[in-house]
């Protein structure tokens, strides 16, 4: 028995509802109670999508358990047949159903339905959201695909985008381009897009793009050992991981192939004066596997941060994330526990937070800004234009989400040369919109709280900083320090005094503490 | 007495035949209730001992990321708790022990059944009655199930309301009860308008602290504000209380058809009574008319979700001067909305239970100018060009009583203002 007050990913029959609902003629009977239904407003609300996922839910209550379940499963997989007319149904059980054993996909068979019918076995005690779609993909290419001949043109398929999936839909089109200006056109996209039609022809495919890992791995491993299919283990999130990947396909190819750059501006911008505030700045990054390790490369290389922790709350990606943190000299935080992620930001003290939308509500709360890298998604993560986060217009994209909720480097330097100005002063708030009057007036308030916070919340905090007293002039001194780096300025001068015992805080203090801490 | 304008049985809907379906029901189970419950209770602690699906029901449908940590959280089962591998009683006085150390600010700690702890027959009132015992006097532990095998929506209210009446010390005096969690401010103007009818002692379940000094007995009348509190009311029955039956307060008529019942049973005096209510009437009545603009004569189509759809339904039929074609309710209970039922003109279709894809071949045919539904089918009614009002808002606004009647009514006039406002389509 395990508490969670929250949880970055939903049970296994989750991820098997975010193929389905991704598909089209795909129809899943799902044996659960009342309220398992919750799950439909996801994909309709956060995903706005104006369709019903295609599932069926059993519905059974408590009064039937000890009648007939089994009966109530058939009836309902028969209306569902029925009614939608699905080119392939795929059946399993949610948590409470797993309990009851009554074998949906047994029952299934011997109904005799006059299309494929697809048991699926997702463990829910044991596993997660990822693990469902994954395994749930697997099973329908497993079930529907066969080896075929191969397009006459060099095509591929592209695997992993679903339902719910974290800018999946515009990755889509943005791979599609690369491939297309490689002379590589699209033989199948799946699960999103694809019907149960499409995925029989997926064997006819040179090879496979996983874009991926997390929900279509262990379908391209399948489809490599029995179609042949070489997949890219390259995804392309960021400038270097795209040349890499094409570069990568050029070896499928055996030629030269050609990366269109024209639209490309991460590496000018990043170049270019104004993005000179970004060198150094403190990130942490967390969020699924793969996209904290592409985010990582992006981070250090591209964007010239540095990397001061790292992890995912994925286990399947647990290795690779390790390993890339090794490379940093980090040790990666694998876990899915929001509480000591949130202690481990606490610990860090990062200038920004790489995350998904729990960090970004950590970074509120420790007044750390955040941009979003990865599901669980919001309905903010839908936007409504074309905004993907792989390619070249996913490079441009991340430098501008990730500079965003920065101050801007001029905008910085205009603080620090005019902080006692009438109209730069740091009440003037982090934007120059307005409106933040009344936020950045209670944000040096709030910062004592939140060291307070930090302490009663904290195991890896070992300083106790109550004792240490601000004098007159030193406390005047740090309000001439711009609010948003003034909290960090607090904290660091303390930790500085704790640790050689300084009990009052001089303007000498502050000085020295910055000298220290200086990069 | 302001006299209501009772229909007679043959005109309301008390004797309509109820439609009854079974099928795949688009509705909450009754863990939902926690994300309010936890809000009005603040030394409350709501711990499900469940699944992940749980879990992710929770923060699903409270539909925003946790700004502080929470005081509701799920006891994940996992495979070595159903393998008997652990003894899950074992497991969960760990948990219990851990939380209670890390938040000394609980006071109540519900332990709340879910399917499937209920399929595998966990104890949770053995649970609880020995964990009251070990953390005695700091923390009281009860139990009450949410799961969606038993409980529908806002039946996770009325079972965990209900499980408190048990344990409220005897006292015989002469009160009100007022039933239900409702936002405070919505709570404090009913309460005002009482009092200044010389209505006294008032009590409140569930009340905002656990050592509030609520007693029940003979000489409690209680008063419902949400009409899922079956349970309750049974409860409360069974320790001797009386139920004032009543409209529920919603828009102007049934707010002053349920303040009368109170009134009645309390001696007050007509005049007085309309000294405190013309005003705030008035004032509803007004704030009614300019939503009502929009609604009038507009169509109706209510999906079962909140048990909210017989009192809403008199309401916008009555005060609104829509058209109902189907009022569906998760299910009925005639001991307390009959009241309402006997307001509610003949014409709609009465409905208990679901069976979605039926009911939903129903709203496609009769194409109301307004369906209210639960956020699942909400979305994919708008791309069919139906209008919605999203059932879950019902539950977590302040809409009860005189002064939000008219908040009441915008609810249900702005998705149709929105739909008149967009030019969007070529």
């Amino acid at each position: 028995m395990k508490l969670t007050v929250w949880t970055y990913e939903g049970p296994p029959h989750v991820g098997a509802m975010r193929v389905a609902t991704g598909m089209t003629g795909l129809h899943y009977v799902l044996h659960a109670p009342q309220g398992d239904t919750y799950a439909d407003l996801l994909f309709t609300m956060i995903e706005r999508r104006n369709h019903r996922p295609p599932v069926t839910y059993t519905t059974f209550q408590a009064r039937d358990l000890g009648a007939d379940t089994a009966n109530l499963f058939k009836t309902a997989a028969q209306d569902a047949y029925d009614r939608f007319q699905p080119e392939a149904i795929i059946v399993g059980a949610s948590c409470t159903a797993e309990l009851i054993q009554d074998d949906p996909g047994g029952m299934a068979e011997t109904m005799g339905l006059p299309v494929p019918v697809i048991p699926l076995d997702l463990p829910s005690y044991q596993r997660k959201e990822n693990f469902g779609a994954d395994e749930t993909f697997f099973q329908i290419v497993k079930a529907l695909a066969k080896p075929m001949e191969r397009t006459a043109q060099v095509t591929a398929n592209l695997i992993g985008p679903t339902a719910l999936g974290f800018r999946h839909r515009d990755d889509i089109q943005e791979v599609t381009a690369l491939l297309s200006d490689m002379g590589v056109s699209v033989n199948v996209v799946a699960p999103m897009t694809a019907s149960p039609g499409d995925i029989k022809q997926m064997g006819a495919a040179h090879f496979n793009v996983l874009m991926y890992p997390e929900t279509a791995e262990s379908a391209a491993r399948w489809m490599e050992r029995e179609f042949e299919q070489p997949y890219t283990k390259n995804v392309p999130i960021g400038v270097g991981a795209t040349r890499d990947f094409v570069a990568e396909i050029a070896v499928f190819l055996n030629k030269d192939c050609y990366l269109d750059e024209s639209r490309l501006r991460l590496p000018w911008y990043s170049k270019s004066v104004d993005s000179t505030y970004l060198t150094g700045k403190r990130v942490f990054l967390f969020g699924d596997g793969t996209h904290v390790l592409t985010a990582a490369r992006v981070a250090r290389d591209e964007m010239g941060f540095e990397v001061v922790g790292m992890g995912c709350y994925n286990r399947e990606m647990a290795r690779p994330v390790r390993a890339k943190a090794k490379e940093f000299d980090l040790q990666a935080t694998i876990t899915d526990d929001y509480l000591e992620v949130e202690r481990v930001i606490e610990a860090l003290q990062p200038e920004m937070i790489l995350g998904t939308q729990m960090e970004r509500h950590i970074g509120k709360r420790l007044g750390i800004p955040c941009a979003v890298i990865s599901a669980p998604v919001h309905v903010q993560d839908f936007p409504a234009r074309y905004s993907p986060q792989m390619g070249i217009e996913g490079a441009n994209v991340l430098f501008d989400t990730w500079v965003h909720p920065l101050v801007m480097g001029l905008e910085e330097h205009l603080l620090h040369m005019f902080r006692d100005d009438f109209e730069f002063h740091d009440d003037a708030g982090p934007s120059h919109h307005g409106g933040h009057l009344a936020a950045a007036r209670v944000e040096e308030g709030q910062i004592p709280e939140i060291v307070g916070n930090l302490k009663n919340t904290s195991s890896q905090d070992n300083v106790s900083d109550t004792n240490v007293i601000w004098m007159d002039e030193a406390e005047k001194e740090l309000k001439k320090i711009p609010f948003f780096v003034r909290g960090k300025a607090r904290r660091n001068t303390e930790h500085y005094a704790v640790e050689r015992g300084v009990a009052k805080i001089s303007i000498d203090t502050l000085y020295e503490a910055k000298a220290h801490y200086a990069r | 007495m302001t006299e209501l304008p009772r229909l007679s049985a043959n005109i309301g809907c008390r004797d309509t035949p109820i439609l009854k379906q079974r099928g795949q029901r688009e509705v909450f189970c009754g863990l939902t209730g926690i994300i309010w419950l936890h809000r009005k209770m603040q030394d409350a602690f709501f711990l499900v001992v469940g699944s992940r699906t749980c879990a992710h029901l929770l923060q699903s449908a409270a539909g925003v990321m946790i700004f502080a940590e929470p005081r509701f959280g799920t006891a994940i089962l996992e495979e070595t708790d159903l393998a008997g591998l652990a003894d899950a009683q074992d497991e969960l006085d760990k948990v219990v022990d851990e939380l209670l150390a890390r938040r000394p600010d609980i006071k109540q700690l519900f332990l709340v059944g879910s399917c499937p702890s209920e399929v595998i027959k966990l104890d949770l009132s053995k649970a609880a009655e020995r964990m009251t015992v070990r953390h005695a006097p700091s923390v009281r532990v009860l139990n009450f199930s949410g799961s969606g095998i038993e409980t529908t929506f806002t039946q996770g209210e009325d079972a965990c309301l209900a499980s408190m009446v048990p344990v409220l010390p005897k006292n015989d005096q002469r009160q009100l009860l007022l039933v239900g969690a409702l936002p405070d401010i919505v709570e404090e103007q009913a309460i005002g308008l009482l009092e200044a009818m010389g209505v006294g002692p008032i009590k409140v379940l569930p009340a905002a602290r656990a050592n509030d000094d609520l007693g029940l007995g003979a000489g409690t009348v209680y008063a419902l504000t949400q009409p899922f509190l079956g349970d309750t009311h049974d409860a409360l029955t069974r320790r001797g209380a009386r139920h004032l039956s009543a409209p529920f307060p919603f828009g102007e008529e049934g707010t002053t058809g349920w303040l009368a019942a109170i009134a009645t049973e309390f001696g007050v005096s007509p005049d007085l009574f309309e000294k405190v209510t013309d005003a705030p009437r008035t004032r509803a009545r007004k704030a009614i008319s300019q939503a009502a603009e929009v609604l009038k004569s507009k169509s109706v189509f209510f999906f079962p979700d909140s048990q909210l759809e017989i009192p809403l339904a008199r309401f916008l039929t009555r005060e609104c001067g829509m058209e109902a074609i189907e009022v569906s309710a998760p299910f009925i209970h005639k001991g307390i909305v009959g009241p309402d039922l006997d307001l509610l003109a003949k014409g709609p279709t009465i409905s208990e239970g679901q069976d979605v894809d039926k009911q939903l071949d129903r709203a496609r045919e009769a194409r109301p100018d307004l369906t209210v539904c639960g956020l699942g089918l909400a979305n994919p009614l708008e791309a069919q060009g139906l209008a919605t009002k999203w059932a879950i808002e019902l539950v977590f606004t302040p809409v009860h009583f005189y002064e939000q009647a008219g908040d009441l009514a915008g609810l249900f006039s702005r998705p149709l203002r929105r739909a008149a406002l967009l030019k969007v389509d070529a």
